[in-house]
């Protein structure tokens, strides 16, 4: 009998992964099916307007980058605060604070942006964006930062010390090295979570048909913009949208693979 | 030099008080015009964007006082002006002393969308994420383990929205062919949720029950367990404060998901009579009506925002404060 039970158990259990895979190979399949079959490489040459991509994917991409730009130097610097500096309390309510704005709902870090950013400018735009995307990215770089500085052994910050290195020295020089390859995994995770992103745009870059490098005004964002093509009644605007899904798709596991890349090959 | 960095990373360490302080106050501001005027009575009023007459019970007791004095002129005008209104309630509410008919807002349909969906996601993808822990830190070999693990978590990693549109085109309608209804209802919503919250729920699961010591499995397959004895009895008890709070901090984030929701639920605001009936969450009433929205409105979208961020604050502190930190 228990043997039986012992049986019926691994069964169900061996079930329920197989029912997590063939759900990640059905999305993945009519993804790319569907994707493909609409996929063409003018899509790269055109703008939104006439029937292409490639305004919101330089858009989708300029925007994720602006908040790297703005997030990976606050991150890094608050998590090396947390893990060199900061002691007891202070340091731990930081770690804390900015674990739970890692779940936050981005939808209300999109609020809140257009609260203090857009209203205040008087409309959409991709500052706007760039700042809800930097603001999604800060707690994720700090959390990786802090726990990848962790690992770090204290005997080479002794060592850095014994030789008469300043404390930054020690961090910049000796311990962010030790550290580099797992904080770059943690980033290139980061900037793939940012760049899939639809919530926190939708009303601080929105999007536009357009091509345009002009960050005070509403700027093109792919991910919004399938948002709007897929909940359009034309066929046509549809695989619009699974093209540009698949795109964007294949450009964020791309990113997630080299980030897992990174680390294992370390290892 | 020191010095400068020092200061340097002290502040932005400090960014993240201002900034979780900061979308506080600000969404606390915002929604300061709705609080005024609906009250705590905003989370229980089925009613959104609703026209009511001025003069019915409904009306908040600010109003009344702001409006004592005109109440005679109003009366008069009330017939011609209502045709009107329609168009402008909210910029009507802003100067209140012409205003016969003002627009109501309540956020219980998208309060009780967002827990709905949620239950339902939580009640689907619970099980078979369970299944996939154990499957991962148990039964698999390991190299099985490795590669399905890094398939489930790419998984995670696909942006919400792709579940959204292949939850409308390809997922809904079959469900909708099996248990009848609407295409896009709670019940569709709460399975792509559940879909969506799946990989990251089994991830953080399996990290969970990795972390019982061998010493322990070893020695009761050593008194002759079987596998599911020693993993009801020894894995299960020894890590179940961690398993509940990677239950929750999922619950956590299916409740501020936005996009795989705004596909699916309908975007109604009505209360669902039945499972397989649309209507609406909080995320997506503020995706599909921010942008319309202006005066009142928008201020009772805020109301709404900071009702979610109370509530996921709270989820996620439970989370990782009691349970995490205990498991720990």
């Amino acid at each position: 009998m228990r043997l039986i039970i012992n049986k019926i158990f691994l069964l169900l259990s061996v079930f329920s992964a197989v029912i997590g895979l063939a759900f990640l190979a059905w999305i993945l399949i009519t993804l790319f099916l569907k994707g493909l079959s609409s996929f063409h490489f003018s899509l790269f040459l055109n703008d939104l307007i006439d029937g292409g991509l490639r305004n919101l994917i330089v858009g989708q991409m300029i925007l994720a980058g602006l908040a790297s730009l703005i997030g990976i130097p606050l991150g890094m610097t608050a998590g090396i605060y947390i893990q060199e500096y900061g002691q007891g309390r202070y340091a731990s309510l930081i770690r804390d604070l900015s674990d739970i704005m890692m779940s936050a709902p981005s939808i209300v870090i999109g609020a809140f942006v257009y609260a203090i950013v857009v209203v205040p400018m008087g409309g959409t735009s991709g500052w706007a964006g760039a700042i809800a995307l930097a603001i999604m990215m800060i707690p994720v770089v700090i959390n990786t930062t802090d726990s990848m500085l962790s690992l770090v052994p204290r005997e080479l910050r002794e060592a850095g010390i014994a030789l008469g290195a300043s404390k930054y020295k020690v961090i910049l020089d000796i311990v962010i090295k030790a550290a580099k390859v797992g904080i770059m995994t943690g980033i290139l995770l980061a900037f793939a979570r940012i760049i899939g992103e639809t919530a926190p745009l939708l009303f601080t870059s929105e999007t536009s048909n357009y091509f345009s490098l002009n960050l005070s005004e509403s700027f093109p964002s792919l991910t919004v913009s399938i948002y709007d093509l897929a909940n359009e009644p034309e066929e046509a605007s549809r695989d619009l949208a699974w093209a540009a899904s698949f795109i964007l798709t294949v450009m964020v596991l791309i990113i997630n693979l080299t980030g897992r890349f990174i680390t294992r090959n370390k290892k | 030099m020191e010095k400068i960095f020092q200061k340097l990373s002290f502040a932005s360490a400090t960014l993240v008080f201002v900034l979780l302080i900061g979308i506080f106050i600000t969404l606390y501001n915002a929604a300061k015009p709705a609080i005024d005027e609906f009250g705590m009575k905003f989370i229980l009023n089925p009613d959104w964007n609703k026209e009511v007459v001025i003069d019915t019970p409904q009306e908040s007791l600010a109003t009344q006082n702001n409006l004592t004095t005109d109440d005679a002129t109003s009366d008069d005008d009330d017939t011609i002006a209502d045709e009107d209104d329609e168009d402008e309630d909210d910029m009507m509410l802003d100067d209140e002393d012409e205003a016969e008919t003002k627009t109501i807002y309540g956020g219980l349909v998208p309060i009780v969308g967002t827990l709905l969906t949620t239950i339902i996601a939580l009640a689907f993808s619970l099980p078979i994420a369970m299944g996939i822990a154990v499957f991962l830190a148990e039964i698999a070999p390991k190299n099985i383990s490795y590669i399905v693990g890094i398939a489930i978590e790419l998984l995670a990693a696909i942006p919400s929205i792709i579940f959204g549109m292949w939850g409308l085109y390809y997922f809904a309608p079959i469900v909708a062919d099996i248990v009848g209804g609407y295409q896009v209802s709670l019940l569709t919503a709460g399975l792509v949720l559940g879909v969506m919250i799946l990989p990251f729920m089994a991830a953080i699961t399996r990290d969970s029950m990795n972390t019982t010591p061998a010493v322990l499995k070893e020695s009761a397959y050593a008194l002759g367990a079987t596998k599911f004895e020693v993993i009801k009895d020894v894995i299960f008890p020894y890590s179940k404060v961690g398993i509940i709070g990677s239950i929750i901090l999922a619950l956590g984030r299916a409740l501020g998901e936005t996009m795989a929701v705004a596909f699916l639920i309908g975007s109604i605001f009505s209360l669902p009579k039945a499972i397989n009936d649309p209507t609406i969450s909080i995320p997506v009433a503020m995706a599909n009506n921010f942008g319309e929205a202006s005066g009142l409105g928008e201020s009772a979208l805020f109301y709404l925002a900071l009702i979610l961020f109370i509530i996921s604050f709270a989820v996620i502190s439970l989370a990782k404060f009691y349970f995490l930190k205990k498991a720990k």
